[in-house]
């Protein structure tokens, strides 16, 4: 031992203690550097971590009828979620978590597995209150309830065209519920909360907004008459053996949609084994063509050009009518008829010739007037504006199809408002699928004379000697027409397949309600919409006069129905009460009577 | 031994009962009151980073106990004793970590303990001290400088025990024994050009240690040089506590007030991640306080080895105190992302025994060398 002892060499000092500070130093820098000069970025990336907005759902509006009869409601239900980190970690209780929710263990794990980079997961939604409870007694770790609403149809099928539906996040998807998508659904809430590095959910902090709840909202339809035309419509498909139909029930004095159903329906509860195209709400967004419910518009615009009256005389030859190369025919030979008796009878050759004797563009304005080839503004999502195309383009042909309703289209919804037209002294309002609770704004579109012509006219259709007799409803004046169309195929017109129309109003001294119906394909036999659609006309117009208690103005009428009844002799007493209940009882007894005697004077042909 | 480097004796003043008695029991008082202070703070910040419970804290107050009667313990050893131990110690030594390869229990993958019975004991411990004192022990047999074969030698001797503990595999402990042979072979006044040409040769050995190096450890360099890469998995550990340590700013959050920390998102956080916990807390102001305390006790120890009298006791009180300041900077340097993730406690901060016990005891042998210098026979 002869050298100095290093650690007193100086230079060796100097490094040691050198390298000591630059250590320290740089520890030191390294937490400024972090502390301070990261500090922002850090900080955010912490609270990224552990901060969570969670939402609180709102409850979503309501939908009632006209009488606040609920269609729509939510209600709360608790979905069944999962942190995967936690759950996987939990293995030894997911045979019992499985059983409870019904599902495969072995799906779970790959379920969870597959999404280990979230931390929210669903495992069962919107599960009954009596599950939600057990599944909180199983305490697995890493599993919660959230709190979400439900939608619930109580109506089921009878209104579910016109309702639509949301989907599991409870937003609207068809239907009204897409339509006023806004109005009803609520503003969600959040409230801030503090979550571990597994989510757990720690405490909840400040920054709680309350959810605002959506608005209401009260539908334009009635309850009771929906159901009605449910299932008269219903019944009608089945015994017609129909392809589908439509109903549409218009207030004629507000423009509200009172009913609208569609054949077949879907139940909007369960919707599992559903395709999209059950959804659709044919007597809006279908179109077909109108076919001799167009007559009482062509009739209209002849009048209005001042050509021809009511009583004008028109020759409907042999029933046969060149036109170019074409032949018009009717289905009898009406000979030499006014124009009442062509709506009457519904003459192809009558119409044909009032359209030729006016002006192309006459006849297009009436058309358009009424709301054809436009769409409604019910603003019902998927809604058809149909077709009518420029008067300029039409050669004879054109006009002479156009004026028994071929050649353009139309929807059920569109058919009904224009029937409203007529039924209103020629006054065209909107249409509305909201209760409306002031009279609206309306456009007179036809002069009030030549659509209080129009609507007696169309009245002898419903009476003796008219194609929709089985449309009439005892003790009230009913207006309609009658409408069989060929339906058209690839490269022209099918001979078998044909479209049941009724449109029609009532009762005609004080029109309340215009309504269509359309039957499609109808197989049993009857096709004409005398027979299959004026009847489910007749019943739910009776009905629905009857629940809307409109006073009877057929009273003539009705004293012979009592008589034939034999009902007349027991009741003296409130004439009101029985003819609400002849109403009743005769809707039933006029289908079996009249329409079974009916075909053999209509004949064959398109009516 | 160089005569002007002792001190002359001269009777202290008169003093009072309690540094009498401390003297006695062989205590260096700055020391103690460094170290005391540095396990009081460890207590802190153990208390709120083990989710504050009584049962971690007890269980930590156990182990300093035991950890402050070793270091008293071996106060009481004079450094003679040691110097004539260091061979056999060294040997036993070697033999266990043979023992720990054969025969030894593996816990989280790696094998480093040895069953005996009773106690479970971990030999790389004590290699920690073992290794520097045989250093010490062979190069004070000889005139400093060393030679180039001494160097070799020495050098072997560190190399041959951190080989083997590398072998468990703990590349942390592995890694820090070589340094602290480095140290005493630094110390001794090994030439500049040898340090160049190991430096040198380490440098070449680097690509040859990687294809030796286990996945796990590669993955830690990979994910130390760019830890965004892969945050989910091995980047995590990094990525959080660089958060947490940034999240405390200047002030830190308070103490209890960590959220980093008590939403489970600091892995590892009562052990090796410990100084996150602190950092979020305390901010930067904890973090210079406890650097302060750290420093002062380096400083100290250093100030002890300048002071020792012969050769041995200088190169070992040097070596431990640096390897002491290795261990510092090795784990902040981990914590703060400076330095790759290595498996390294914060001496005294971190819960655990093992390392504690062998923190201490050095700093006992620290004592011995500092209190028993008057008696050395010159």
């Amino acid at each position: 031992m002869r050298m100095d002892a290093p650690l007193t060499q100086p230079l060796r000092i100097v490094l040691v203690l050198g390298a000591l500070g630059a250590l320290a130093l740089s520890l030191a820098w390294r937490a400024l550097d972090l502390q301070v000069l990261d500090k922002e970025f850090l900080q955010n990336q912490g609270d990224a971590r552990h901060l969570r907005e969670l939402a609180i759902p709102a409850n979503r509006g309501m939908i009632t009828d006209r009488n606040g009869e609920p269609l729509a409601v939510s209600t709360p239900v608790d979905s069944v979620w999962a942190n995967p980190r936690e759950l996987l970690a939990a293995r030894a209780q997911w045979p019992a978590l499985a059983r409870l929710l019904n599902i495969d263990a072995k799906g779970l794990e790959r379920h969870l597995l597959g999404r280990l980079d979230r931390e929210f997961v669903y495992l069962k939604r919107a599960v009954n209150p009596e599950l939600a409870q057990q599944v909180t007694a199983l305490a697995v770790p890493g599993v919660s309830l959230q709190r979400e609403y439900r939608r619930y149809y109580p109506a089921g099928e009878v209104v579910s065209h016109v309702i639509g539906f949301t989907n599991v996040d409870d937003i609207g998807q068809e239907g009204l519920e897409l339509a006023y998508e806004e109005w009803l659904r609520g503003r969600p809430g959040a409230k801030r909360v503090i979550k571990d590095r597994l989510g757990r959910m720690v405490e909840s902090v400040e920054g709680v907004t309350e959810p605002v709840p959506g608005k209401d909202l009260a539908l334009s339809i009635d309850r009771r008459l929906q159901y009605l035309a449910y299932r008269e419509l219903k019944a009608a498909i089945q015994a017609n053996g129909a392809r589908s139909g439509s109903l549409v029930m218009l207030d004629i004095a507000t423009g509200e949609v009172l009913a609208m159903v569609n054949q077949p329906s879907f139940n909007p509860n369960n919707r599992v084994k559903l395709r999209g195209d059950f959804f659709r709400n044919r007597a809006v967004t279908d179109v077909f063509e109108p076919g001799s419910t167009i007559k009482p518009f062509t009739a209209a615009a002849a009048l209005e050009s001042g050509k021809f009256r009511p009583t004008t005389m028109i020759d409907t030859e042999s029933g046969l009518f060149k036109v170019g190369r074409h032949t018009v025919r009717d289905v009898h030979k009406y000979g030499v008829i006014d124009v009442t008796t062509v709506i009457q009878k519904s003459s192809n050759v009558g119409a044909t010739k009032m359209a030729l004797a006016i002006e192309p563009q006459q006849l297009w304005s009436m058309f358009s007037r009424v709301g054809f080839g436009a769409a409604t503004g019910s603003r019902f999502p998927g809604e058809m504006p149909g077709a009518l195309s420029s008067y300029k383009r039409w050669g004879e042909i054109e006009r002479a199809t156009l004026s028994y309703g071929y050649g353009l289209s139309v929807t059920p919804l569109q058919l009904a408002h224009a029937y409203t037209v007529l039924a209103d002294h020629g006054r065209f309002k909107p249409v509305s699928f909201s209760r409306v609770t002031q009279p609206p704004r309306s456009e007179q579109v036809v002069k009030a004379e030549v659509a209080d012509q129009i609507l007696k006219m169309m009245e002898t259709v419903t009476g003796e000697g008219g194609t929709g007799m089985a449309a009439g409803v005892p003790g009230y004046r009913v207006a309609g027409k009658t409408g069989t169309v060929h339906k058209s195929q690839a490269g022209g017109y099918a001979d078998n397949r044909y479209l049941a129309l009724f449109a029609g109003v009532a009762p005609v001294s004080r029109p309340r309600l215009a309504m269509v119906v359309m039957i499609d394909e109808p197989k049993s036999g009857e096709y004409y919409g005398g027979l299959v659609a004026a009847p489910v006309f007749g019943k739910v117009m009776a009905g629905a006069l009857r629940l809307l208690d409109v006073a009877p103005d057929d009273v003539q009428s009705l004293r012979t129905q009592l008589v034939e009844a034999g009902v007349g002799k027991q009741n003296k007493g409130g004439a009101a009460g029985v003819m609400a209940q002849v109403v009743s009882s005769t809707s039933h007894t006029r289908q079996s009577n009249e329409t079974k005697s009916q075909p053999k004077s209509l004949g064959k042909g398109v009516l | 031994m160089n005569q002007k480097a002792v001190p002359v004796y001269t009777r202290p003043k008169e003093q009072g009962f309690l540094t009498r008695l401390l003297r006695r029991i062989h205590v260096d008082v700055p020391l103690l009151t460094g170290l005391l202070l540095l396990s009081a703070v460890g207590l802190i910040v153990l208390y709120s980073a083990g989710g504050q419970s009584l049962a971690v804290l007890g269980r930590q107050l156990m182990r300093l106990a035991l950890a402050f009667t070793v270091m008293l313990a071996l106060a009481q050893v004079h450094p003679h004793h040691l110097q004539r131990w260091a061979p056999w110690l060294f040997g036993v030594g070697v033999m266990l970590l043979i023992a720990v390869l054969l025969i030894g229990d593996i816990s989280k993958g790696a094998r480093r303990w040895l069953d005996l019975g009773a106690i479970r004991f971990q030999p790389s411990e004590m290699m920690r001290i073992a290794v520097p004192m045989m250093v010490a022990w062979y190069l004070a047999n000889n005139p400093l400088p060393p030679r180039p074969l001494k160097l070799i030698l020495g050098a072997l001797l560190t190399v041959a025990p951190a080989g083997l503990i590398a072998k468990q595999p703990d590349l942390g402990t592995s890694l820090l024994i070589t340094s602290s042979g480095v140290f005493v072979l630094f110390l001794a006044g090994m030439r500049w050009r040898y340090i160049a040409l190991v430096g040198g040769a380490a440098a070449a050995l680097i690509p040859i240690a990687w294809s030796m190096l286990h996945d796990y450890q590669r993955q830690r360099v990979l994910t130390f040089l760019d830890p965004e890469n892969d945050p989910l998995g091995t980047g995590y550990h990094i990525i959080q506590s660089k958060i947490a340590i940034g999240s405390g700013g200047f002030y830190g959050k308070g103490w209890l007030n960590g959220t980093q920390s008590y939403l489970d998102f600091i892995p590892e956080r009562s052990t090796d991640f410990i100084f996150a916990v602190l950092s979020e807390e305390f901010g930067l102001i904890g973090i210079l306080v406890v650097l302060a305390i750290y420093l002062f006790i380096v400083l100290r120890g250093l100030y002890i080895a300048a002071q020792a009298h012969d050769t041995f006791t200088r190169l070992l009180a040097g070596s431990l105190t640096l390897t002491f300041s290795m261990y510092i900077f090795v784990n902040i340097g981990m914590v703060t992302a400076l330095l790759p993730v290595v498996g390294v406690p914060l001496p005294l901060i971190s819960y655990g025994g093992t390392s504690m016990v062998t923190v201490m005891a050095a700093f006992g042998i620290l004592m011995s060398i500092h209190t028993h210098r008057k008696l050395v026979p010159t």
